[in-house]
This record gives C-alpha cells, structure tokens and sequence, in this order.
C-alpha cells in the first residue's frame, strides 16, 4: 500500500485502528523501561544527588514541545500548499498536544530549578522563548475554538503557525547566543555528547518513549477530530435534508 | 502603480484620523497607561526615570493594538477589499500600503507623544532621545506584526480580543530589543547600537513577513 492511499480518511482511520494498540504497546514498555532505567539504575549526580533524575522527563518534554511545533509547521504547509484536509485535521489535533507538552516542560522545569538554582523562574533566554511558545500554541487553540468553519480557521492557523516557526530557532540556540542560567545543548552538539552514557542512554530511551506517546496521542487525536467532523456533516445534512 | 499604494496609504491614514474613536484613542489610551502606572509601582522618581522607557515601550505597544482590527474589516464590510483584490495590483504591496497608512495615522502620534509623556516619568533628556529614536524605529515593526492579525481576524470574521492574543507573543522580540537598546542609555555600560540595529532589522524583517502573511490571509478569506 503507498503511503499516498493515507490521505483518504477513510483509509487513515482503518490504518490508524490497526496501528494504535501496537503502538500503545511499543509507548508503555518504552515508558516502563525508560522510567525504570531513569529512576532505578541511572546513577545519582554527584551534585545534584537524585534530583537529575527529573531531566529524564524534563528533557524529552522539552523536544517534543518543539518536535510537535515542527509536525504543525509541516501541516501547516500541506494545508497553505496542497489544500488537504488530513493535514487541516494534524494541525488541529498537535496543538493542544503540543500545549500540555510545553506546559508539563515548563513545570517540571520550575519544580527541578527550584532546589538547583533556588527559584522557580527565571526571565531566561530559554525559559522566556519556551513560555512564548506555549502561549502560541495557546493562542492557536484560541483560534480554532472561536471559528466555526474548519476549511477557513485551518487556513488561518497555518499563516499563523508558519509565522511562528521563528520562535523555534530562536529557542533551540537562545542557550548559545545569550550566556544565560539555563545549561548549553549537552545531547545533540557537533563534538559529540557531553553527557556521560550512563545517563544518556535512558534519556535516549525515554525520548523515544515519548516520542512514541506523541504519536499515539496524535493520531487518536486526528481520529477523533474526523470522526467529529463527520458528525457535523451528518448534523448539517439532517437539520437542511 | 505607485500612485495607487499611495493613495491606498493616504485613504487609510484619512480614514484612522477621521473617524470617531481613531487615532487620537490611540493617543489617550498611551497616555492613560502612562499615567496608571506610578499608581501601580508608586510614585518614585528614581524608580520611574529607571523603568520609564519600558513604561513607554509597553504603552505604545498596547496602543498600537488598537484600530487594528478595523485595519481591513472596514473594507471587507464596505466591499472595497475586493475591489483591492481585483485592483491588478500585487495584494502584498497593497497590504504593505495599508499598514504604512496606519503606522502615518496611528504610531507615528505615539513617537511624538513619548518625548512629552517621559517628562512624566521623569527620564533623562539624553534617555528621551533614545527612548523616542528606538520607538520611531520600533512601532513600524509592532503595526506589520498586528497587521497580519488584522489580515487573519478579518478572514476568519472575528475581531475583539483573539487579535490581541494572536499578536502579542510576536511583538516580544520587538520589545526585547526596544527596552534593552533604550535602557542601555539610563543604566547599562551595554552599548546603545547593537540592539538598535537588531530593532531596525526586526521592522524591515517584519516588513516583509506580514507583506507576505497578511495577503496569503487575506486571499484565504476572499475565497
């Protein structure tokens, strides 16, 4: 089957009941084994004691809240360019997703500052391009709830998240161009980690693991969303039939 | 082709200055927020001649805000808008003109305000200066990045509050580097050009972009 036979919804769906119990296998065995190795055999930093375990959720929360602005951005374009109604489905479905992502990085953020640099906030580089991320995905959402068309809000949420794309940058380097509180890249650097293995590889595991949930989240978000715009087709053709 | 952008600009400066509730709400609306807040903080003079450029900075952002979504509804209601399109001209530059008529009509008060508004907060003459040269630099971009919530409100047929959410997050960088560059004249041993010249990137950078959004927004509306 070519991945081009996805763009029907109703092939989407068959494909999309087939593929989730998988996949919400494949996320809690990720999730078990990840957690396990994070919070059991993960050795405690000598600094910060068993406080750096919060990095094994911080952290892959932190890159989904970006990854899922990029999975928008992507339907963003098949939405401006190609008109397709899957992709007006993926961006509607990613940004609430991608809001409690942000939010829950944000939180643990704060509750892992806290004991570290002995606040909950600070008005860093990083933290302040993280928050005005969240509060585009919040006002993404905003604009999805307030219009009633889908075709013309998926349009306008497209123009508006392509805008927002300069904010991802901005977030990935503001630790390199402004020498703030929050650390430098440690995982993904030209020179190779920094971070020694016995940490990275749960994180590495745990970053799947979540990357795993996102996919299973979205697509039983998009599930939900055709099956909700079919009821409202239904509804439209029974109140005018 | 010139003349007609420019009278596409004159038309919408006319129309902010002329009718009731353009402009000079503007004007009252940054002078309202000035005045509130040494209510708020208190009204220390050391304290205010430190914070004041970010006192103004932050009342012309909240001003700018407003009129904007009358920006192209008025023309979609009225049926120019169309006319706009079918025009022959490239809708991004009649987006451009638009927003240049409303930065004539409604930013440009608020930078020749700000001096007169700083005696208030009683900034230094040197900081004023630079208070006023960053905000003449600065508006430009805070209007193109509510453009395009202009463009995307009126498509979509919703004004209100959803254009002041959809800005506002845009318009912090411009802020960033208005404060800091203004700022750096009061307080900081930091040199005044760098950001300033990150300030006169943003607005032309801006330019751009909402040339670009503002018309794909607006053609994904006339549809």
């Amino acid at each position: 089957m070519p991945i081009s036979d996805l763009a029907n919804p109703t092939r989407f769906l068959a494909f999309a009941g087939r593929l989730l119990p998988w996949l919400w296998a494949v996320t809690a065995i990720g999730l078990a084994v990840g957690l396990y190795l994070g919070l059991f055999v993960a050795p405690a930093d000598f600094k910060q004691g068993d406080m750096v375990r919060i990095m094994f959720i911080h952290v892959p929360f932190a890159w989904l809240s970006m990854a899922c602005y990029g999975v928008m951005a992507v339907a963003a374009l098949g939405t401006l360019v190609w008109r397709h109604p899957l992709a007006d489905v993926a961006q509607k479905a990613a940004a609430p997703i991608g809001a409690a992502f942000t939010f829950l990085a944000l939180v643990t953020g704060a509750l892992w500052g806290k004991p570290t640099w002995g606040t909950y906030w600070v008005w860093d580089a990083r933290l302040t391009s993280v928050l005005i991320l969240f509060i585009i995905y919040l006002g993404l959402i905003a604009l999805w709830q307030s219009v009633e068309d889908p075709g013309k809000a998926a349009r306008a949420a497209a123009i508006l998240t392509l805008v927002g794309t300069v904010n991802i940058p901005i977030i990935k380097f503001s630790v390199d161009w402004w020498n703030t509180l929050h650390q430098p890249a440690s995982v993904f650097r030209l020179d190779g980690p920094t971070i020694d293995p016995s940490m990275l590889w749960p994180l590495m595991i745990m970053a799947a693991a979540m990357t795993l949930l996102f996919a299973s989240l979205l697509l039983m978000a998009m599930r939900n969303e055709i099956l909700r715009r079919r009821v409202r087709a239904m509804q439209i053709v029974a109140a005018t039939g | 082709m010139i003349a007609a952008l420019a009278a596409v600009a004159g038309q919408t400066a006319r129309l902010q200055l002329r009718t009731g509730g353009g402009a000079l709400v503007g004007l009252i609306f940054f002078l309202t927020v000035v005045t509130i807040i040494p209510f708020g903080v208190g009204p220390d003079l050391n304290l205010l001649s430190r914070i004041g450029p970010a006192i103004l900075w932050i009342g012309a952002l909240l001003a700018t805000l407003l009129g904007l979504d009358r920006l192209f509804q008025d023309d979609r209601s009225d049926g120019s808008l169309d006319l706009l399109h079918l025009s022959g001209h490239p809708l991004e530059l009649i987006v451009l003109a638009k927003a240049a008529g409303h930065w004539l009509a409604t930013g440009l008060p608020l930078v020749v305000a700000a001096p007169f508004l700083g005696l208030l907060l009683a900034i230094e003459p040197v900081a004023l200066g630079a208070v006023t040269l960053t905000l003449l630099a600065g508006t430009p971009a805070l209007t193109l990045v509510g453009t395009v919530g202009a463009a995307l409100t009126t498509a979509l047929g919703r004004g209100g509050l959803l254009i002041a959410v959809l800005v506002l997050p845009f318009a912090i960088p411009v802020l960033i580097f208005g404060v800091s560059a203004a700022s750096s004249v009061i307080v900081g041993p930091a040199p005044f050009l760098p950001p300033f010249l990150i300030l006169v990137a943003l607005s032309l950078v801006s330019a751009v972009v909402a040339a670009v959004a503002g018309a794909a927004a607006l053609r994904s509306g006339l549809d």
